[in-house]
This record gives structure tokens, C-alpha cells and sequence, in this order.
């Protein structure tokens, strides 16, 4: 199926093109990076994880969302999803790549990282969370793959992927859960120090994750008149609602422990995120109201089910993505570690060389996601199962 | 086969390169000595020559994870003598030329390891 | 492709596979044998100071002024090679902070202008429950049989997770290479300095019981922090304990810290 690779139009050359461009341009300032320390990075003593970090909690949830069409097809079996699920979970596997890459470039000693595997350790989360990726970016290329190929051939997948395909539905969860782990066991951060917090990560990778792939599948009808179909895009869009629903619903949750029981500790970071310290505003807080306004946009058109199935579909899915970026791209690090152990206050804002380096890591998913979709187009269109 | 003349040309060519680093260390000067020179004041190391120079690594992680976890930070060697367990301040006292004796045999055998990025050189071997 | 060179790959791949994680196994076991290497053996000092778990008990009360803690700071940073890095991407092993940033829960809007306008010295508590040896993921800190929790430098892949897990903010992580900020030849020759990339904290001077010295900042402080076994009931520590009021700092997250306050 490789041979899918190097048929295309010139289009799609350039796109590759500008991709590798932008990778090696942001792999110089990694090379940065690896020489002279992260020292290069906004992070700082109290602020010990930043940008990358976060950027790595939010791909994990994308690539959690895959489970979404994954199990209302097989546990459900809703055919209507068939057509679309391989975009899923080779949207999963850049993910997952990505979520490599950046926890590769957050670390400060890259060329030890094996040490994970070589002293494991099963009492530390990070452990678990590197075999619960490493097992998902498996699982999705082996099921991917040989769903694939039998839809190639015009045969039944064999059977023995069945029960990996059961076994990546669980997976799936446990990825994300495993994450929040990271954040939600670690005695004295107030804003993670939360029950929820694996619940508050399910929800908004279920809503932010397909609603980053419709939007995909929308540029790629555009593109190559491929049809996920209007029934599976309608469904997708009632399950996005319900889970971002589920989403502001949890951060409401949140917001009421925090402030009815008035403990100063777990009210802090909220306040901080929204009204900023001292009278000031922080620079985030603009960002949080961003998010607070496009959350609530986002519900209002994507409720009313004659408004989700109109025109505004598209405005809305961007506004709900960027909200959930927002929550926990930004909001989630900044406000675990800027109101800090000391109950003071370390303000964080990455610098312009960070910010290279997690777009060469996004360059590097959307090369990793362009092929692997430029493979699946190629088989989809062959077996003619590109619209109805 | 097609193009038949291309592929084994090709497939010799490979082979010839792939296994080249074998060619010239077969032809080339036999490797037999360094030139490292040795700590003049002192005769024995901790432990015979062989061991130290086959195993010095070995030994030297197991000095780190001995001293450093289990708070074991004597050494009683086989001939009984006890020796602090410390690189900077056990073994560099003696091999105190860096140049001629760490640097010299690790760059003839492609090997650099990063101790000297935090323990440090003794000055005469700057 | 067709079925046989397929099905000959697939062997050719799940024997290079198994081939490989069957090295890997036999070299891990060999590995985590233990088998040693050295033929002599090993043991502690016979000068070491040995006790079931170290603690440190500070009498604020001796100490009047932030200039009063400038011993104790210089004396370990001397000892162990700590640059001073300006900004906040900063080394600190021993420092000093106010009272409500030292104990946060403890603070009222009218205690005492002592108490609030004076500094406190912070470290790492080597806690009996640390969370940052509970998260770090290569065990690159642990903690020992007698209560320190140490870090070794050679492990750490730098991924800051203690840093997250420590409430005490006692941990530092080299943003910049440290040597750049040491003067050449760097303060204590005879310890080494720590690289780019790794965390680093205080360490109880481990390296200062085991030939029978007392820490650093104990033996700059002239007698006004104490250390010993609190396990002993007769060390000072614990008679310093029972005759004073003594707090310490976030008791109530579990972590069990070594360090206490006399106020």
C-alpha cells in the first residue's frame, strides 16, 4: 500500500515539501536547544514544565478520541462510521507520535531516555504512561494497517485483529487516564490535586479529538471529494456535544469545590487564570475568557440540532477546539505551577525559540498524518468506498 | 534478472563499502599500543593491570551505584588495601595526566564518555 | 507481494524480534543479577557517621538577621559547587524566603513584625515519604536506608517530574550548564559539579558523613542547627525536639519532613 505515497498531485508534493522545510528549520532551533540547555525555553524554577508539556496532555487526548468511532462501530456496530475509522486511528498514531516527540524534547537529557526502561519503575506514573503510548501507537498502526489491507482486497479483516481492536477501545481510556495520573497524584499542586481530573481529560479529549478530525475530514472533502458520509458526521457531532458538554460540566464542578468550600489554596489557580494577580490581568487570563466565550459559542450553535447540521458546523468545531486547547494547552500547566509552592506567584510565558520547537513537533504530526491519510485515501478510492 | 549488470555492481559496491571498516583495520597498522603514559609515582593500581584496563568502566559503575545508593564508599581491594571510592579524588590523584592517559587510549578506540561534565580534570592534564 | 516472500518476511521479522528481545532480556537479567564485578568488596568508612534517619533541627530564634544565615548558605555552596545563576532559572540548595512563603498555612494577617519580617532558611526536607522519589520514573532519586533522599546525577534524564512532585519547591533543574557560572577552578575541586540537564537539591552532605563530618551549613552554624538520628532518643535533635515548640513545614501532605523549625 507505500506505493499510495508517491502518486499525487503536485499539491500534494509541496505540502510535504513545506512540511520538511518547516521541520528542519524548527529542528535547528532544537539543536539550539540541545546545546545550550533549556535554558532557551520561558520555563524556570517554579515553572518547571511548560509548553511542551502541555502540548503533549493535549495529544493524548487526540489520540484518546479515536475510541469514539472505534467503539460505537465495533461494540455498537454502527456501520455507518466504518468508512471513516482507519482516519481515526492513523490520526491516532500522529498523535501519539507527537506526544513522543514532545516529552523527547522536554527532557534535558535526551540520550538517557532509555533509563525509563532500563530501571523501571512501577511506582513512578511516567512509567506507566510510556507503555501505555508506546502500546496505543502499536495497536493503532498494526489495526489500522490490517483493516486497511483487507478493505484493499475486498475481504473481511481477519479475525485475530478483533480482539486487539476490543483491547484498543480500553486502551484508549487508559492512555488518557494514565495522564492525568501524571498531574492528579502529586500532593501540594492545588489546581491538579483533583479526583476529576482523569474524568475532566476523557471528556474534552472525546469532544476536542473529533471535532479536530471532522474538521480534517471536511479540508479533505474539500480536497480530494472524499465523503465521511452525512449520517456518521451527524452522529460524531451529537457524541462531540454530549462530551463537551460533560467538559464544561466537569470545569463547573471544579470551579464549585474550589470556591463553595473557599479553601485559598484551590481557589488561587482559578483566580489567577481568570482575573490574573494583583489587579493585573495575566496574559492568560485573556486567553481563558477566550476560552470561557468560545466554550459557550461553541454549545450554541452545536445544540440546536438543525444549527449542528447547518453551515456553521465548521465555526463552531474551531471555536470548541480552541477552547479545549486553551483549558489544557495553556490553562492546565499555568495554572498548576504560576501560582506556586511557595503560595506566590511565577509568572510563565514561553519564548519564541519554545514555541519553534513545538511547531516543528506539529510539522512532524501533520507529515506523520498526511501520509498515513494519503495512503488511506489511496485505498479508499480504489475500493470505491469514497462516498456513497 | 533485469538490469543484471546494475544490481551486482550495486550489490558489490555495497559490500565493499558496508564492510570496508573491516578492510582497513585488516590492512592497516596493527593496533597494539596507545602510548598512555603512566602515573610515574605509583606502581600498582587498585586491582592488576588486565582487570583495570578491560573492566575500569564496569568498575566505575559499580563504585557510582555502590557509593551513591548503598552509602558503601570504601573500596577493599583483592590485595586488601582500602581505597575511598571517589574518581575525582581516589583515581585522578594518581592518573592525574588527563592527556596521556584518559584521553589517549578513549580517542584511539572512538570512545568519549562525558564524565568531565561535571567531575574535573586534574589541572596538570588541562 | 506475494504469499511466500510475505510469509517469509513475517518469519524473518518475528525472528529478529524475538532474537532481539531475547538479548535484551538475557542482558537485563544479567544486568539486575547483580553479579559483581570488582573482585575485592565493599564497606562503609570506618569514620562514617551512621544513623536510622537523619534530621535537622534549625533554632530560628539564634538567628537574627538574614546576614546570620550567610555562613550557612556560602558553606554549602562552596562545598558542593553551586553557580549562582541570576533570573529564575536558578540553582538553590540553601536559601531564605519570609514566613509566609516558608509556612504558607501557618500565616495570619496579624502575627508578630518578628515573625513576619524575618527570613527563613529553606532546603530539602529529605522527607520520609517523598513524592519526588514516589514519581521519578528511573530512579534517579531515591531514598537511602537512613533517611536521605538522594539524587544520582548520572541517571537523570532531566524530565522535571520530581520538580512537579516536590511540594517544597527544593529541587533545581540546570536550564544553563552550571560551570559557566563557576569560577575556574571551581570552588571545592574535590566534589564534583553537577551537568546541563539534570535536577539537583540538597543532599544532607552524604558525602560529608561518610568520612565523619557534619554538614556543611550544621558546622557554619556554630551550634544553631543541630543534626542527628531521630530515631536516637538520647541525639540532640530529639532532646532539641522535646524541650522546644517546633513546626514544620506543609505537615499536613504526609510527606514526613526531616527538617524542623524551632520558631
Amino acid at each position: 500500500m507505500l506505493e499510495k505515497l508517491f502518486t499525487g498531485p503536485k499539491s500534494y508534493y509541496v505540502w510535504l515539501l513545506f512540511l520538511l522545510c518547516v521541520i528542519a528549520g524548527c529542528g535547528l532551533v532544537y539543536l539550539d536547544q540541545l546545546q545550550n540547555g533549556l535554558g532557551i525555553t520561558g520555563m524556570n524554577r517554579d515553572v518547571s514544565w511548560g509548553l511542551y508539556i502541555s502540548q503533549f496532555t493535549y495529544f493524548v487526548g487526540v489520540a484518546a478520541s479515536a475510541v469514539m468511532l472505534v467503539l460505537p462501530a465495533y461494540f455498537h456496530h454502527y456501520k455507518k462510521f466504518k468508512r471513516m475509522i482507519i482516519f481515526g486511528e492513523f490520526m491516532a498514531v500522529a498523535a501519539v507520535v507527537m506526544c513522543a516527540l514532545f516529552i523527547v524534547v522536554d527532557l534535558g537529557q535526551p540520550q538517557r531516555m532509555l533509563n525509563v526502561m532500563l530501571h523501571p519503575t512501577p511506582n513512578s506514573v511516567m512509567f506507566y504512561d510510556m507503555i501505555v503510548l508506546v502500546g496505543y501507537l502499536c495497536l493503532n498502526i498494526i489495526i489500522g494497517w490490517v483493516t486497511l489491507e483487507a478493505e484493499r482486497l475486498d475481504v473481511e479483516p481477519p479475525k485475530w485483529v478483533k480482539p486487539l481492536i476490543y483491547l484498543s477501545v480500553l486502551w484508549a481510556f487508559s492512555i488518557h487516564t494514565v495522564t492525568a495520573f501524571l498531574y492528579a497524584g502529586i500532593p501540594g499542586r492545588h489546581y491538579w490535586l483533583t479526583a476529576i481530573m482523569a474524568a475532566r481529560f476523557l471528556s474534552s479529549a472525546f469532544c476536542s479529538g473529533p471535532a479536530i478530525l471532522l474538521l480534517l475530514l471536511f479540508l479533505v472533502r474539500r480536497l480530494t471529494g472524499f465523503d465521511p458520509g452525512r449520517d456518521a458526521i451527524r452522529t460524531l457531532s451529537t457524541i462531540i456535544v454530549y462530551a463537551m458538554c460533560v467538559n464544561v460540566f466537569f470545569y463547573l464542578l471544579e470551579i464549585f469545590t474550589a470556591f463553595y468550600s473557599q479553601i485559598p489554596g484551590h481557589m488561587e489557580p482559578m483566580l489567577f487564570l481568570f482575573s490574573g494577580h494583583g489587579g493585573h490581568l495575566a496574559w492568560v487570563s485573556y486567553w481563558m475568557w477566550a476560552a470561557v466565550i468560545m466554550a459557550f459559542a461553541s454549545l450554541a450553535i452545536l445544540i440546536p440540532p438543525q444549527w449542528r447540521t447547518g453551515p456553521l458546523l465548521p465555526l463552531a468545531l474551531i471555536m470548541l477546539v480552541a477552547a479545549s486547547w486553551i483549558d489544557k494547552g495553556l490553562g492546565l500547566l499555568i495554572g498548576g505551577f504560576t501560582p506556586n509552592m511557595f503560595e506566590a506567584f511565577t509568572p510563565y510565558m514561553p519564548t519564541g525559540k519554545e514555541i519553534a520547537v513545538a511547531l516543528g513537533v506539529y510539522a512532524v504530526g501533520a507529515l506523520v498524518l498526511s501520509l498515513l491519510w494519503k495512503i488511506a485515501l489511496g485505498v479508499k478510492r480504489e475500493a470505491r468506498h469514497f462516498s456513497d | 534478472m533485469y538490469n543484471a549488470k546494475a544490481v551486482i555492481t550495486g550489490i558489490v559496491i555495497f559490500v565493499v563499502l558496508f564492510s570496508s571498516p573491516f578492510w582497513v583495520g585488516y590492512l592497516g597498522q596493527n593496533y597494539t599500543k596507545t602510548d598512555i603514559v603512566l602515573p610515574k609515582d605509583e606502581k600498582n593500581c587498585i586491582e592488576d593491570v588486565e582487570f583495570m584496563r578491560a573492566q575500569h568502566m564496569r568498575l566505575l559503575n559499580e563504585w557510582r551505584d555502590e557509593a551513591l545508593r548503598k552509602e558503601n564508599r570504601v573500596y577493599v581491594s583483592k590485595d586488601g588495601k582500602k581505597w575511598a571510592i571517589s574518581l575525582q579524588n581516589t583515581c585522578l590523584k594518581c592518573h592525574n595526566n588527563y592527556k596521556e592517559f584518559c584521553e589517549k587510549c578513549h580517542v584511539a578506540n572512538s570512545v568519549y564518555p562525558y564524565c568531565w561534565t561535571c567531575h574535573i580534570i586534574p589541572t596538570e592534564g588541562k | 507481494m506475494n504469499t511466500s516472500r510475505r510469509s517469509f518476511l513475517k518469519v524473518v521479522g518475528l525472528s529478529a524480534f524475538a532474537l532481539s528481545s531475547g538479548m535484551a532480556s538475557l542482558a537485563g537479567t544479567a544486568g539486575a543479577a547483580g553479579a559483581q564485578i570488582a573482585p575485592g568488596r565493599y564497606e562503609r568508612g570506618a569514620k562514617a557517621l551512621t544513623a536510622k534517619r537523619w534530621a535537622m533541627v534549625i533554632d530560628t530564634r539564634q538567628f537574627h538577621s538574614p546576614e546570620d544565615y550567610e555562613a550557612l548558605i556560602e558553606a554549602c555552596h562552596k562545598v558542593h559547587n553551586v553557580p549562582h545563576i541570576p533570573g529564575n532559572q536558578n540553582i538553590k540548595w540553601f536559601w531564605l524566603d519570609k514566613y509566609d512563603r516558608v509556612f504558607p498555612d501557618d500565616m495570619n494577617a496579624h502575627i508578630n513584625t518578628k515573625t513576619r519580617q524575618a527570613e527563613y532558611p529553606l532546603l530539602c526536607n529529605h522527607c520520609s515519604n517523598p513524592p519526588c522519589v514516589r514519581v521519578c520514573p528511573t530512579q534517579a532519586t531515591y531514598k537511602m536506608e537512613d533517611g536521605i533522599v538522594a539524587m544520582d546525577y548520572h541517571r537523570c534524564i532531566g524530565c522535571r517530574f520530581c520538580m512537579a512532585g516536590c511540594p517544597y519547591g527544593a529541587r533545581s533543574f540546570n536550564f544553563v550548564d552550571p560551570r559557566k557560572y563557576l569560577s575556574d577552578p571551581v570552588p571545592n575541586p574535590a566534589f564534583p559539579t553537577r551537568m546541563i540537564g539534570v535536577v539537583e537539591k540538597c543532599t544532607f552532605c552524604a558525602e560529608r558523613l561518610a568520612e565523619g563530618k557534619m554538614p556543611a551549613c550544621v558546622e557554619a552554624s556554630g551550634g544553631k542547627v543541630l543534626f542527628g538520628d531521630l530515631e536516637d532518643p538520647n541525639s540532640t535533635v530529639r532532646q532539641a525536639l522535646a524541650a522546644n515548640y517546633s513546626i514544620r513545614r506543609k505537615p499536613n501532605l504526609g510527606t514526613q519532613p526531616g527538617v524542623y523549625y524551632l520558631i
